[in-house]
């Protein structure tokens, strides 16, 4: 049987699918489209509502293939490795996408050396070469200076970590139906070699800088931790989160969870604001691909002005504040008519 | 306990000042260096040492120049150092890297602890650690920040992922990844580095390890790259100076405008007064 058919990774969360899911299913649609063939959405868990897949159908998909087992119930590697191996072997994809999370970027390595398929990671990037029918897939590297286009001309099949939020929905209103296939469990999935014991939240109700549609960012400009309160009063109106460049987070200010860079985290919001932040390529590197870029900084040569689309040249404390406090009044404003 | 820790020599991109003309780095007068990233998991590879015992063995696939990481990994106190290097290598991608590595560390075994760093800031894919384990067949968590306990045998560690973190029990031997929060890397001596000036490495080539030729190098990579792009950075950005009260008044008002413009915020919120 030939490699066949475009698959995509949908990640599950206590029953219900995550957001990455539906974002894989817009890139594997148009490659789908492309290349003849149908889209399918592979689901992993302990249990899921045939309800909820019909959800995959909506975002795009044509096949739904889900595994139940237990031992899914949190991801672990090996058991989750062990599924999809026997998924792989049996269907044979042609191309397979996961999403660049922590899950994704973790699984995809994993079973990509079990079953000699070639993996590119955190692609930005995927189209089918119109001549053979490969996927080419675009990634940054070196710290987001350079773009790469990388093929795997005879490895099958061909994956590939997709960076999350790098893709509009694609919700499509005639296309609500599919098939679910419900897989059996390829014998015993448990490992006696690692556990998962629990899950702990993170403390604050800010949203993960990696999930955020909008980012205000500082840095070392924003001189004192106590300084980041504006940072959150501009985020609150914008629905955004706040996150750091490393020269905060080294200065301890904030936790390295929310550092955004090359030694951090590589984010793509819709909008990102730069707050004292003077832009040091490691810093550049992780957010250059946002769709759109504000920088407030003193430093009119400053590097972080070289990627903005709006840059405001001025003190951020006295820039910020007044910004803070127009959008706060009108807020009120609005709210009160 | 014996732990092994895979370094990667990179050039150094953290000094380094873009070229405004053409988007790309300017690479001139860099040195190379300890991927930034491998430090935090030797820091945390040392630590365990330190309250636990064992010996640490740091290894590196690249040419002659990894030495110099090599050394700068010995100088920090690890205990040995591997230098895995052939001509059969170049060309590797993360997969054939992996497999190489694997091998290499299969030579070492007993190993009862492998700690890689979350990625390299040059390649930055993060797939080497994973498939490093995969290949020797091993438990895996990645993005480890923080060992909770250690018992002979086995670990627990805390795990970060996406708004929170998880609690992994896992029995050794075993591979890491670890983020930045795991520990803060340390300085070497002025002894110690001159110490490991000094210190012998051990070599490998591809006839030292038991390796499939068909897996090595370009011929053993399932990916190829097609092209490279300078990837296009700067923006034709509007800039506005904002000094006087009047025009930074008047720039908090284009902020306003944009987002608005942009739908970031109620249309009616952008109403300025």
């Amino acid at each position: 049987m030939t490699w066949h058919d475009i698959w995509t990774l949908a990640e599950v969360k206590s029953g219900k699918l995550h957001d990455v899911s539906y974002e894989l299913l817009a890139w594997g649609r148009s490659l789908a489209d492309a290349r003849g063939c149908q889209l399918c959405s592979v689901v992993l868990a302990d249990e899921i509502d045939d309800t909820e897949l019909t959800h995959l159908f909506k975002y795009g998909a044509d096949v739904v293939y889900v595994l139940t087992d237990p031992h899914l119930s949190h991801f672990l590697v090996e058991p989750f490795t062990k599924a999809l191996v026997h998924l792989i072997e049996r269907y044979r994809p042609e191309v397979f996408l996961a999403a660049a999370t922590t899950t994704g970027r973790t699984l995809m390595p994993y079973v990509a050396v079990k079953v000699h398929a070639g993996l590119t990671a955190d692609c930005t990037g995927l189209q089918i070469d119109p001549h053979t029918g490969n996927l080419l897939q675009t990634r940054p590297a070196i710290g987001g200076n350079i773009m790469a286009t990388i093929k795997t001309p005879e490895a099958r099949p061909q994956m590939a970590t997709v960076r999350p939020k790098s893709i509009r929905l694609n919700h499509e209103q005639n296309h609500t139906d599919g098939m679910i296939i419900h897989v059996d469990s390829p014998g015993k999935l448990a490992t006696d070699r690692m556990r998962f014991e629990a899950f702990i939240p993170d403390a604050t109700e800010e949203v993960a800088i990696e999930e955020a549609d909008v980012i205000v960012s500082g840095g070392y400009g924003m001189q004192t931790p106590a300084n980041f309160q504006w940072l959150s009063r501009l985020a609150e109106p914008l629905n955004g989160t706040v996150g750091v460049s490393r020269a905060a987070v080294e200065r301890g200010w904030k936790p390295y969870s929310r550092q955004v860079g090359l030694s951090g985290k590589t984010v793509a919001p819709k909008l990102y604001i730069a707050c004292g932040i003077s832009g040091a390529v490691q810093h550049l590197a992780g957010m250059q691909t946002s769709e759109n870029i504000i920088a407030i900084n003193l430093d009119p040569n400053a590097q972080i002005f070289q990627v903005a689309d709006l840059g405001i040249v001025g003190d951020v404390f006295e820039v910020l504040p007044a910004l803070v406090y127009k959008l706060e009044n009108n807020q009120r404003k609005v709210e009160s008519e | 306990m014996r732990i092994v820790v895979p370094i990667k020599q990179v050039p150094e991109t953290d000094q380094v000042r873009m070229d405004p003309e053409t988007g790309t780095m300017i690479r001139r007068g860099l040195s190379a260096i300890i991927n930034p990233l491998d430090l935090y998991a030797l820091e945390a590879a040392l630590q365990l040492k330190e309250s636990h015992g064992g010996a640490i063995t740091a290894i590196s696939m690249g040419p002659r120049l990894a030495e110099h990481a090599l050394r700068e990994a010995l100088a920090l106190g690890c205990d040995q150092a591997v230098l895995i290097s052939d001509r059969k290598f170049a060309g590797s991608d993360t997969w054939a890297t992996s497999y190489t590595l694997a091998q290499a560390i299969q030579k070492l075994q007993p190993v009862d602890l492998i700690i890689c760093g979350e990625r390299a800031t040059d390649g930055d894919t993060g797939q080497v650690g994973p498939g490093i384990a995969s290949f020797l067949d091993l438990p895996l968590a990645t993005y480890v920040d923080r060992f909770v306990e250690f018992s002979p045998g086995s670990l627990r560690v805390r795990r970060m992922v996406e708004n929170g973190g998880e609690i992994l029990w896992m029995k050794l031997p075993g591979v890491l990844t670890v983020v930045k929060d795991i520990a803060h890397p340390r300085f070497p001596t002025l002894l110690s580095k001159l110490q490991s000036k000094k210190a012998q490495l051990i070599h490998w080539t591809a006839a030292d390890l038991a390796l499939d030729e068909d897996a090595l190098g370009l011929s053993g990579s399932p990916t190829r790259v097609v092209k490279i792009e300078k990837s296009k950075l700067s923006r034709q950005g509007e800039i506005i100076q904002a000094f006087s009260p009047e025009d930074i008044d008047r720039a908090a008002n284009r902020i306003i405008e944009y987002l608005q413009t942009l739908h970031f915020i109620d249309e009616r919120a952008g109403k300025t007064p």
